[in-house]
């Protein structure tokens, strides 16, 4: 499922234009001042410096991290969909290596609760790719299901053994100051923004350069070519990407606690773990592009608080424009694809074959 | 002069650039069987499938019983009697074979009579029938509707010689009754024996129609093939060159099923389908059904299906060349792939093997089959393996491409290549290999050196040859 | 009655009242399935009628409101169809998007119909309808025979899909379809007009469940309050085996591991009540793994639509 090769930027910007164009018109339908509200929405990821940086980039780190990660399982064919729970892993272990690390060293208290989230992500979903790989379970529901499992465990945690202190408020205590990310000064804009650009340009060079990044290319074209004509272990690879791309979902969810929260709590994710699957697909599964639209949709997610605010337009209306962005790029796919049939079938009959 | 039952007037036909039918005449009277003769490639199963409805023609039309017919799908055709067998089965596995017929009778048909599949019971699932049964299944469906026209594409391509005699054996009888069949095929003995009219194709053009009785064998070929030079190649490829080179500068390369294969071998391997043969090759060339197995670089393997196992249609022709070759020093630097280095040696093999694209960098998809093919046997080969095994390639190849690809094979081999040819065409195996191979029920057995096609065929299906 | 039947008659009811909103979207999920197409926007299409279900009764009674839930998962459905069928794009991805979509929606449209204050928003809604003589069994009474109309009307659905199904010529197409759609096709069967309308129909059913949800159990619409039981059905549908009958035991099930939570907390055992929450996911985590011989997906579930 990698995108069709035919100009990614024009499909990006002309289903990036349809969302718009269907946000505006239900506003406009439900009663809202869509001009006023689109403004707000501009307003609130863009119109300030303060916007930018702790409003929009702060959205896109997580964006781009677990995006990264899908992009890496959708290229190996395997579909992902529980980003949101392997996210929810990475801060409940986060959370709690968070509040031993209090002597550390910053680096490597920092460093800890990196890992410990990555490899709690790989955990959670290790097995599915067990129920993969044994039984031929699709993964796409048994991430599925661990997502709400994890949404569970963390209720039970921040009212359980993670509470705070006091035992009031359904929520962790902060995590040891060591473990916190530095910050740009003036903001709220942490080094996870730093890591996400480093992992962009990492995934960019194993996809295009390496001779791993394209078995993984053609395991997910075509499982069965890459077997028997690559001599791929194609079932290994589908599960490496899957273990991986967990990993990145769980440092998300780390990078969310040691950078913006400090501490666990119950909804700590808007859904990251769904909107990453729409900023994969924008991006067409290209590392560099899962950094612009992980930065897009951090916009449209600041933006539609400011919406809120200043128009009165529910925040979450901003899934449907999400929800259109990656209908528009399936159906572009679509007929690419269709296209593309229709040549191969010419080419076919033009050649001296029997039709 | 009886009415013809099914009469096609002046069809043609192109595909783009292709003229595939050039104003054909075909009629089918009732009660005989007619066979439609032709090379791949000359148009047999376009005329067809203008026949069931599958394609309209650009000119000409159809009439059935003497009325002027134009049919948009298949259920119209279906409808006025006319059934078709295809050469890929269109019966459902998971389900009941009386389920398959009521599926094709359609919706308020009620249910179908039990005798139409004749010994077995209709509650067998199909999944659990042998492959000349689901034959029987597939023709009991076109005739459930009230068939009174069948249409048989390349019947006999997945039959064993004696399950053959006995599908044309049920053609013949069905004939007797009334009923009118089109035999299509490009198997000369098949029409001798069995039809009593024959309509000779030769790129989209009706070469020849008429009564079968008193034509010869040489005068047919020679309509199919148009020249009686191409006529006495192929005699002279069809006579068995059976003999193995010794020596012992050929060392022994690979086993199967116990026998030896050496260096410079040509092997071709016979047998009817789902013997195993296909699982006995492939584990020969390092596939295992469980993965892949460790395998150096000296086994090539060339996929019967190349849309699906021989190349990615979505990647270019150097990405797929590189596919094959992913250890190859030329461009594998470390961890690093040198897709420079790996587009100019792909540009090399289009020119070396005449493949025809218009840039190392075209998509796959864009290449013709007999290209796509050309390409998987390049890449094959600059592997240097030492055994190279091909799972029919020639499949769906016209003409030119096929001689190029068994010209190849031929030369792989005396290049000191041990090569292994399955095909499901027993004269392009006899025809081309020193050593036959027969696999039946997972067991191999060398054909005794002179064998011919009957012995072989024996062999094929379990009757001689095994102890 | 000792107190211990009195639970055990109350768990059951729970149960079986949890179960029917999963019923009526694991079914319509099996005809999709059965048809060869997985439909991730089951979970969009139950929460749209969910709301469609709180609108309609608020301005018309239940009835009404039922038949907005049906129209509304009809409509989310045939957003579905019109992308992953009519234009043959990813069905995993246009499933999951069209969820997404729902729920933004969904919210959206609350928010501005009920402002911000959602929660003790009161609907009439469908009382239990006690069937004379087995309402009175002891235990099983008040579990089976004491329900809401729309539970029963879950229950005949069971027959009337197997019916349908095994006995039926469509039925015969519909499972056609999903074994091998060429091979359909070439026996004559529209291959793309059966799975639309199996996607609509169970557009409708998800709806159907939405309005369960809100008019016979919870008596009130709130945000992404289907919590994931549109994705359930798909797991009840493999746990039933593609079977009417075995998705009618498997939603049972997930109803009852969800019922024990009360059953526990009625009993005073200390467990966190998480646990329960988690049940329903886990055991159709562990169900995936089983596999019953000869009971087993159609051949070309999740193939790229041709």
């Amino acid at each position: 499922m990698s995108g069709s090769r035919a100009r990614p930027w024009l499909v990006a910007l002309g289903a990036l234009a349809a969302g718009f164009g269907v946000l505006a018109l239900g506003l406009a339908i439900a009663g809202y001042d869509a001009g006023l509200a689109l403004g707000a929405l501009w307003r609130g990821a863009f119109g300030s410096w303060y916007a930018i940086t702790s409003a929009t980039l702060v959205r896109a780190v997580p964006l781009v991290v677990l995006g990264l990660g899908l992009a890496l399982a959708f290229r190996a064919g395997a579909l992902n969909i529980g980003a949101e729970g392997q996210f929810y892993a990475g801060a409940i272990a986060a959370t709690w290596i968070g509040a031993q690390v209090g002597g550390w060293p910053g680096g490597l208290a920092i460093g800890t609760v990196w890992i410990g989230a990555a490899i709690a992500g790989a955990l959670w979903i290790v097995v599915p790719v067990v129920l993969r790989l044994r039984f031929g379970v699709l993964e796409v529901i048994s991430t599925l299901l661990l997502t709400f499992v994890a949404e569970a465990l963390v209720s039970y945690a921040v009212t359980g053994p993670l509470q705070e202190q006091s035992r009031i408020y359904p929520q962790s205590d902060p995590i040891a100051l060591a473990a916190r990310l530095p910050m740009l000064p003036g903001s709220r804009l942490h080094l996870g923004l730093a890591l996400a650009l480093a992992l962009a340009v990492l995934l960019w060079l194993l996809f295009t350069r390496t001779a791993w990044g394209f078995r993984l290319l053609a395991a997910g074209l075509s499982p069965r070519a890459a077997e028997v004509s690559g001599r791929i272990p194609v079932r290994r690879m589908l599960g490496v990407a899957l273990l991986w791309s967990g990993a990145l979902a769980g440092l998300g969810g780390g990078l969310e606690i040691t950078g913006v929260t400090y501490a666990l709590f119950q909804n700590l994710s808007p859904g990251y773990g769904f909107t990453a699957i729409a900023v994969a697909l924008l991006a067409r599964l290209h590392p560099l592009g899962v950094v612009a639209a992980g930065v897009l949709f951090g916009a449209l997610e600041a933006g539609a608080q400011g919406m809120q605010r200043e128009a009165g337009v529910p925040a979450v209306a901003v899934y449907v424009i999400e929800a259109v962005i990656i209908l528009v790029v399936l159906l572009t796919d679509a007929v690419a694809r269709q296209a593309g049939e229709r040549q191969a079938a010419a080419v076919a009959a033009a050649s001296e074959e029997p039709a | 002069m009886t009415n013809p039952v099914l009469h096609l007037r002046g069809i043609s036909k192109s595909f783009g650039a292709v003229r595939a039918l050039r104003n054909v005449d075909f009629s089918l009277l009732p009660g005989e069987v007619h066979a439609l003769l032709g090379e791949n490639g000359a148009g047999k199963s376009t005329l067809m499938h203008v026949a069931y409805g599958m394609i309209p023609p650009d000119a000409g039309g159809v009439e059935v019983s003497g009325l002027p017919m134009v049919f948009r799908s298949p259920r119209e055709a279906r409808r006025h009697g006319i059934g078709m067998v295809h050469q890929h089965f269109t019966t459902i596995e998971a389900l009941t074979v009386e389920e398959n017929i009521r599926l094709a009778l359609g919706p308020g048909a009620g249910v179908p009579a039990a005798r139409l599949l004749e010994g077995v019971n209709p509650a067998t699932h199909v999944h659990d029938l042998g492959v000349a049964q689901r034959q029987r299944l597939e023709i009991a469906k076109a005739l459930a509707i009230g068939g009174r026209v069948l249409l048989l594409d390349e019947p006999t391509a997945v039959l064993a010689p004696s399950e053959v005699e006995s599908l044309l054996g049920t053609v013949r009888t069905f004939a007797r009754e009334g009923g009118a069949v089109a035999l299509i095929t490009h198997k000369l003995p098949e029409a001798l024996a069995a039809a009593d009219r024959v309509t000779v194709l030769r790129h989209g053009t009706v070469m020849f129609t008429g009564p079968i009785t008193g034509r010869s064998a040489e005068e047919l070929a020679g309509y199919m093939l148009g020249t009686s030079g191409e006529l006495a190649r192929r005699a002279e490829a069809v006579q068995p060159e059976r003999f193995a080179p010794r020596g012992p500068e050929r060392p022994p390369v690979a086993g199967i099923g116990g026998i030896e294969v050496r260096a410079g071998d040509l092997i071709g391997v016979a047998a009817v389908e789902g013997n195993g043969q296909r699982e006995l090759l492939r584990e020969l060339a390092g596939l295992s059904r469980f993965g892949v197995s460790a395998s150096g670089a000296s086994v090539a393997f060339i996929p019967e299906d190349r849309t699906t196992e021989g190349i990615i249609p979505e990647l270019t022709v150097t990405e797929n060349v590189v596919l094959g070759l992913q250890q190859d020093p030329r461009w594998l630097r470390g961890l690093r792939l040198d897709w420079d280095a790996a587009r100019a040696r792909t540009a090399g093999l289009l020119s070396e093997f005449s493949i025809r694209a218009t840039s190392p960098d075209a998509l796959a998809a864009t290449l013709s089959g007999g290209n796509q093919q050309k390409v998987v046997l390049a890449r094959a080969l600059e592997r240097g393996p030492r055994l190279l095994v091909a799972e029919n390639p020639t499949r769906g190849l016209d003409i030119r491409a096929t001689r190029e690809v068994l010209d190849r094979l031929r030369g792989a081999a005396e290049g000191g290549v041990a090569v292994v040819v399955y095909s499901t065409d027993l004269d392009e195996v006899l025809g081309l290999a020193h050593r036959v191979l027969v696999v039946h029920r997972g067991v191999v057995r060398e054909a005794p050196v002179g064998a011919d096609r009957h012995a072989v065929g024996a062999m094929m299906l379990g009757l001689s040859g095994w102890r | 009655m000792s107190e211990l039947t009195l639970i055990l008659g109350g768990f059951l009811a729970a149960a079986v009242r949890i179960s029917t909103p999963l019923l009526y979207a694991a079914t319509g999920e099996l005809l999709v399935e059965r048809s060869g197409v997985i439909n991730l926007g089951v979970e969009g299409a139950m929460l749209a009628g969910a709301l469609a279900a709180a609108l309609g009764a608020g301005l018309g009674g239940p009835w009404i409101g039922v038949l907005a839930a049906v129209l509304a998962g009809g409509a989310v459905a045939a957003v579905f169809a019109a992308v992953a069928l009519g234009a043959r794009a990813d069905q995993i991805i246009t499933g999951t998007a069209v969820t997404l979509g729902a729920i933004g929606l969904t919210g959206a449209v609350y928010r501005s119909a009920y402002g911000a204050g959602g929660p003790g928003l009161s609907l009439p809604m469908f009382a239990p309808v006690p069937i004379p003589g087995l309402a009175g069994l002891p235990v099983v009474g008040p579990a089976l025979f004491a329900q809401p109309v729309l539970t029963y009307l879950a229950w005949l659905l069971v027959p009337a899909v197997w019916w349908f199904l095994f006995r039926s010529w469509w039925g015969l197409a519909l499972r056609a379809t999903g074994e091998s759609a060429e091979a359909a096709r070439a026996s004559g069967v529209p291959v793309r007009r059966v799975r639309v309308t199996a996607a609509l129909v169970a557009g409708g059913l998800a709806g159907l469940g939405g309005a369960t949800l809100v008019l016979a159990q919870v008596g009130t619409f709130a945000e992404k309050m289907t919590a994931g039981r549109g994705f359930l059905a798909i797991a009840v549908v493999v746990l039933g085996r593609w079977h009417p009958g075995g998705v009618l035991l498997a939603s049972l099930l997930f109803g009852a591991a969800t019922a024990l939570q009360y059953a526990f907390q009625a009993m005073g055992l200390g467990v966190p009540y998480q646990i329960f929450l988690m049940l329903p996911y886990l055991l159709a985590l562990a169900a995936l793994t089983v596999r019953i011989h000869g009971w087993r997906a159609p051949a070309g579930l999740g193939k790229r639509l041709s």
